[in-house]
């Protein structure tokens, strides 16, 4: 059998598991793929790398693939994405300091992100009184899940992320030292650094991304559009051997053989046991030792995760609009959707069964009426009129 | 040409930051300031307020300098990427040579190209050296080990230099490897034999 070359790139983070798995498993060797895999170090990087053909593939945030396909904040390339490979996974880490503040300001459950949002929204309010610098919240990307579930969560509870509290973009492996040099005093990021944070005592986790919206799409594969087009059958291979691996990778049995695969120092690079704790979704969430555990915490393959869904694209592309990213237009609506693609997928695995499990609006939002992806302008009057 | 444009440079690694501000400023501009570690990056790139950002891009903080191109309260003057949509050829050659510019929007594109050309061309200049570099020391450390291989046979199996030598080119030859290979295996092997 022929074998086709393929450059792909990946940032070192536990959602790129299926990606890691299906080549060092020899799941996509099986599909005549010889894959060479490279470690990025930037989410620019792996953009400007796969819009320049560089790299055929890339393991890259779902919202930077809409960016480029709608041409924001940098050249236009349109990307497809045939393959999710994570859903949710995220979670949000605060400095004891500022978790002893939320908590002094709760008069409910932490767990409850709105209890928790209206508590935040205390400690800005008297920060704000008693002169205080404002909050500084860690995020990894201008158009990544990250910032816009950090915005979605304080927003329920009518905190301004542009005006009350900074956002900061912050490379993932700087998090951790971010915030312990109180540079931060919270970050939302994907695993495994709310763990890193957890286990050297400097943060703890307030919430995990599931708990915010209960079905978000992460990462993707993704692809320059031209390129799928005109390789039909190399698309099919890559979705058949990351199905296969993801397969593998939600089976609980190989979950420590998983681990130990991607705690290689030129994969993710971690130690093994939190990749396992992440994969497993039980997480310690403070240095006391306390456990959250939640099945919805990152999803690779589960439930039709891999199954690109344009329902999340589209509630993506409104949050670029109501934070002033993106204007309205039901061609960038459409533009946006059609970077998922499902279609491809479907061809791939002959498969066309229904997202199974996934919430009904598709997305499981903790606040808001549901999410209707033919009508952008409800959710944003809507939060529009929450906002004031 | 514009002398006074102010240009930083965001690069991890001192030597190949300290080339590139020679040659901006043997090309005659002034105003070139390094920026070293990531504290309040953004925060003292809008203190320079610079005209051109230059950044390595095995700086994970590239992502941190996106930022830039947000709608924001702190952002002074929208800041936009070097190559326009029409320019994929100066993305791949500056991406090819591992360095990226951002600079302030409004300002000409020819204005800047000399800057982007002078910082392709010493990018590639410092990779080459460093190529050179790491071939010198590793050819180097082959000879060591090719030496002290030799010294091993010669005591072991009492043979002359030359003999030692002809030994290692024939093993490797016989089992198409490298001499340096072959010779770290025997010096390997000696050490378990210790």
């Amino acid at each position: 059998m022929s074998e086709t070359r393929l450059r792909i790139g990946f940032i070192p983070l536990c959602d790129a598991a299926a990606l890691l798995v299906a080549v060092d498993k020899g799941f996509a060797a099986a599909e005549g793929l010889d894959v060479e895999l490279i470690r990025e170090v930037s989410w620019s990087n792996v953009r400007d790398k796969l819009n320049i053909g560089l790299f055929d593939a890339a393991h890259l945030l779902a919202p930077v693939a809409i960016a480029s396909s709608l041409g924001l904040g940098h050249i236009k390339v349109p990307i497809v994405a045939p393959f999710g490979l994570g859903v949710n996974g995220n979670a949000i880490t605060v400095s004891p300091n500022l978790h002893a503040e939320i908590v002094e300001a709760t008069d409910g459950n932490i767990p409850n992100p709105l209890v928790s949002a209206r508590a935040l929204a205390r400690v800005v309010e008297k920060r704000k009184r008693t002169g205080a610098e404002p909050l500084t919240f860690g995020m990894t990307f201008p158009f990544s899940t990250h910032n816009y579930q950090l915005r979605f969560w304080m927003a329920a509870a009518g905190v301004d992320p542009d005006e009350d509290v900074r956002l900061v973009v912050l490379p993932p492996p700087y998090m951790v030292e971010s915030l312990t040099s109180r540079q931060v005093d919270a970050f939302c990021v994907g695993a495994p650094w709310n763990s890193v944070a957890v286990d050297l005592g400097v943060g703890c986790i307030l919430h995990f991304s599931c708990e915010i919206l209960a079905h978000a799409a992460e990462k993707v594969l993704a692809l320059r559009a031209h390129w799928a087009e005109e390789n039909p059958d190399t698309v099919a291979k890559l979705v058949r051997a990351l199905d296969r691996s993801a397969a593998f990778i939600e089976d609980p049995a190989n979950r420590a053989k998983v681990a130990a695969l991607l705690a290689a120092p030129h994969r993710v690079g971690v130690a093994a046991g939190v990749i396992e704790r992440t994969l497993e979704g039980r997480l310690k969430v403070s240095p006391d030792g306390r456990v959250r555990s939640d099945d919805r915490y990152l999803l690779v393959g589960h439930n039709g995760a891999a199954r690109p869904d344009p329902v999340q694209a589209a509630w993506l592309y409104a949050q670029m609009v109501r934070w002033g990213q993106a204007p309205l237009s039901q061609d960038l609506l459409a533009a946006a959707k059609g970077t998922f693609r499902p279609d491809l997928f479907n061809a791939a695995l002959q498969s066309n069964e229904a997202s199974a499990a996934a919430p009904a609006d598709r997305i499981g939002a903790f606040a808001g009426p549901p999410f209707d992806a033919e009508d952008i302008s409800g959710h944003l009057k809507f939060w529009a009129m929450k906002q004031r | 040409m514009d002398a006074s444009l102010n240009i930083v440079i965001v690069d991890e690694n001192p030597v190949r930051a300290a080339i590139l501000e020679e040659g901006l400023r043997e090309a005659g501009y002034v105003n070139v300031v390094r920026i070293e570690g990531t504290a309040k990056l953004l925060a003292r790139i809008y203190a320079i307020d610079p005209d051109v950002i230059l950044i390595d891009l095995e700086n994970p903080s590239r992502d941190v300098l996106e930022q830039m191109f947000q709608v924001s309260r702190i952002v002074k003057r929208p800041v936009a990427m070097f190559v326009d949509q029409a320019d994929s050829a100066s993305i791949q050659a500056s991406v090819d040579a591992g360095v990226s510019a951002y600079i302030v929007d409004g300002l000409k594109k020819e204005r800047i190209k000399s800057i982007l050309d002078l910082c392709i061309s010493r990018f590639n200049a410092f990779s080459r050296l460093q190529s050179e570099l790491e071939q010198t020391k590793s050819a180097l450390e082959e000879r060591k080990v090719i030496d002290r291989a030799k010294g091993i046979l010669m005591k072991a199996k009492s043979l002359s230099e030359e003999q030692a030598y002809a030994l290692l080119r024939k093993t490797a030859m016989n089992e198409n490897r490298k001499i340096a290979e072959v010779a770290q295996s025997v010096v390997t092997a000696a050490e378990l034999f210790k």
